[in-house]
């Protein structure tokens, strides 16, 4: 079962306890963008086998929405971190370089690259 | 290649069954195809069968990186019906319905095709009134079901609770010619009748990379070597995204895991299919007695196969309501697949942004029921360039924001 820390509340939540938001990170695109910008915020997602960036809510609890790093091909969770910025902290970022290198993800490269 | 016949059973008896054939061969990649087709679930097999027996096209190879039929062929509930609420649904699910019927006969290979019907329970007041509004439209799209009050679902299904505390019986959708079929004989059946027309089908070969130039598609590479081809049919469900980028396009698709399980095998209880989908659970009985169940899908991208445990039990708790008799029963084994969700829940049978590429995904939660149907057109529309069953299902129906939204239509899991 997935267990993400909460960095709000600082609650280790165990699945049922949050929901699932999403990628992570999206650039809104509205009025007066292209129609292929707008396609794509709408409908275009990361779906990456291996490290991914998502927005969960701890839903039954704190009632937050935070930022995880996880892999989708092992269920490994890199970490979690604030919902308050356009990118994962760089330290979180070197962590999972060290794990996964050479990883890659949308406009994020991996340190080594 | 000798067929199946009854008098292939008495004749392989008299000699200790010392006789009977390898079902598809298992040669080495050729050089070059005319079409290469990625993935050999049922999907992508159909559409191997339908090129050769409907447009004469067999130089063909389809590969699978493991095998055949071990992806979502293998572990979905194997319902089938097509009781959509969209004209473009209704037309593909039926044309696959209506290829179910007959595929046995078809393919000279027994896929247990049981038409024993599909009830879609609706247990609150507004799913009364979208079933009935499916039921008119279904008549109009000439799909044969029928909405049928509480007391006729407690007479088909004698085991059913039709008035739970919380989620009533009020009726149901029913579908008497929709039900279920073996669902590696589906598989198994097209590999052979795609073999015996000379096509090759290549298990552990994995697509590594997708080669083009000047933007038209000339081979793929694979753990068995580079192979070039004219055409590319990438029909590999949860994987969609991965071949894709490989392809240097991208889809508007997210890979999800869905569960199923089944319980021990009693003794027949059950001769039709029971969806109920407010409280997401759907159920039907094998033929070897197990309870063959499923639900929900995750809600976060995952490629594991495997699935949460808490929807297992969400599931069967949403069950046992409705089935009082399952609480005793004990599960005895659960699986899970990789689904490829599209923003509307319908599929995407289409060009792709690269010449000479064809994509056909998006089936998500409900890819089995259409196997025949969906090769069926995905040929034509790799080797006409078009077809009317696909038209609808482009990409470009994303940018046109033209949906076909099941995902109201059907709710949930479908």
């Amino acid at each position: 079962m997935l267990i993400l820390h909460c960095p709000y509340c600082g609650v280790d939540a165990e699945e049922t306890e949050l929901h699932a938001g999403g990628e992570a990170h999206l650039k809104r695109f509205g009025p007066g963008s292209s129609d292929e910008e707008f396609e794509g915020y709408l409908f275009h997602r990361e779906n990456p086998k291996g490290v991914h960036f998502e927005r969960w809510r701890h839903v039954n609890g704190c009632g937050k929405w935070f930022h995880a790093a996880r892999c989708t091909n092992t269920l490994e969770v890199f970490g979690t971190y604030s919902a308050q910025v356009f990118e994962p902290p760089q330290e979180l970022q070197d962590k999972i370089s060290a794990k996964r290198p050479g990883w890659e993800w949308r406009d994020l490269k991996g340190s080594d690259q | 290649m000798k067929r199946y016949s009854a008098f292939a059973i008495a004749r392989e008896a008299a000699r200790y069954h010392t006789g009977w054939e390898r079902a598809w061969a298992s040669p080495k990649p050729k050089k070059k195809y005319d079409v290469i087709i990625v993935g050999a679930g049922g999907h992508g097999l159909a559409t191997a069968y339908y090129l050769g027996k409907n447009f004469g096209i067999t130089n063909v190879a389809v590969l699978e990186k493991g095998w055949l039929g071990g992806g979502n062929t293998g572990r979905n509930t194997t319902i089938i019906r097509s009781n959509y609420l969209q004209d473009a649904s209704a037309a593909i699910y039926e044309k696959a319905r209506s290829l179910y019927e007959t595929m046995s006969q078809d393919l000279n290979y027994n896929v247990m095709f049981s038409p024993r019907g599909v009830i879609m329970l609706a247990q609150t007041e507004h799913e009364v009134r979208g079933y009935q509004r499916t039921a008119h439209a279904n008549a109009l799209q000439g799909v044969k079901t029928e909405f049928i009050g509480p007391e006729r679902v407690k007479e088909l299904v004698p085991i059913i609770n039709i008035d739970g505390p919380r989620y009533p019986v009020l009726g149901g959708l029913w579908q008497e010619r929709g039900g279920t079929a073996r669902h590696d004989a589906v598989a198994w059946g097209y590999a052979r009748a795609c073999s015996q027309m000379g096509m090759d089908i290549i298990q552990k070969c994995e697509v590594t990379g997708v080669r083009s130039e000047g933007g038209k598609v000339v081979g793929v590479d694979t753990t068995q070597g580079a192979i070039d081809c004219d055409k590319l049919g990438m029909v590999v469900a949860g994987h969609s995204g991965v071949l894709a980028e490989m392809a240097g396009f991208r889809l508007p698709i997210e890979s999800l895991s869905l569960q199923a399980l089944v319980s021990e095998p009693i003794k027949p209880c059950m001769d039709v299919v029971v969806m109920a989908n407010t409280v997401h659970g759907y159920m039907s009985q094998s033929d070897k007695g197990e309870m063959v169940i499923g639900g929900g899908t995750d809600g976060y991208n995952n490629y594991t196969q495997r699935g949460s445990y808490h929807h297992i039990e969400e599931t069967v708790r949403a069950l046992v309501e409705t089935f009082p008799m399952i609480s005793r029963l004990k599960m005895l084994r659960q699986w899970g697949g990789i689904v490829d969700m599209t923003g509307d829940r319908s599929p995407i049978l289409s060009k792709a942004p690269v010449d000479g590429i064809f994509v056909n995904c998006g089936w998500g939660t409900g890819g089995f029921k259409a196997i025949p149907g969906s090769g069926w057109a995905m040929a034509e529309l790799m080797a006409k360039g078009h077809s009317p069953l696909t038209e609808e299902f482009g990409l470009n129906r994303f940018s046109e924001g033209r949906f076909i939204d099941e995902s109201v239509a059907a709710g949930v899991a479908h």
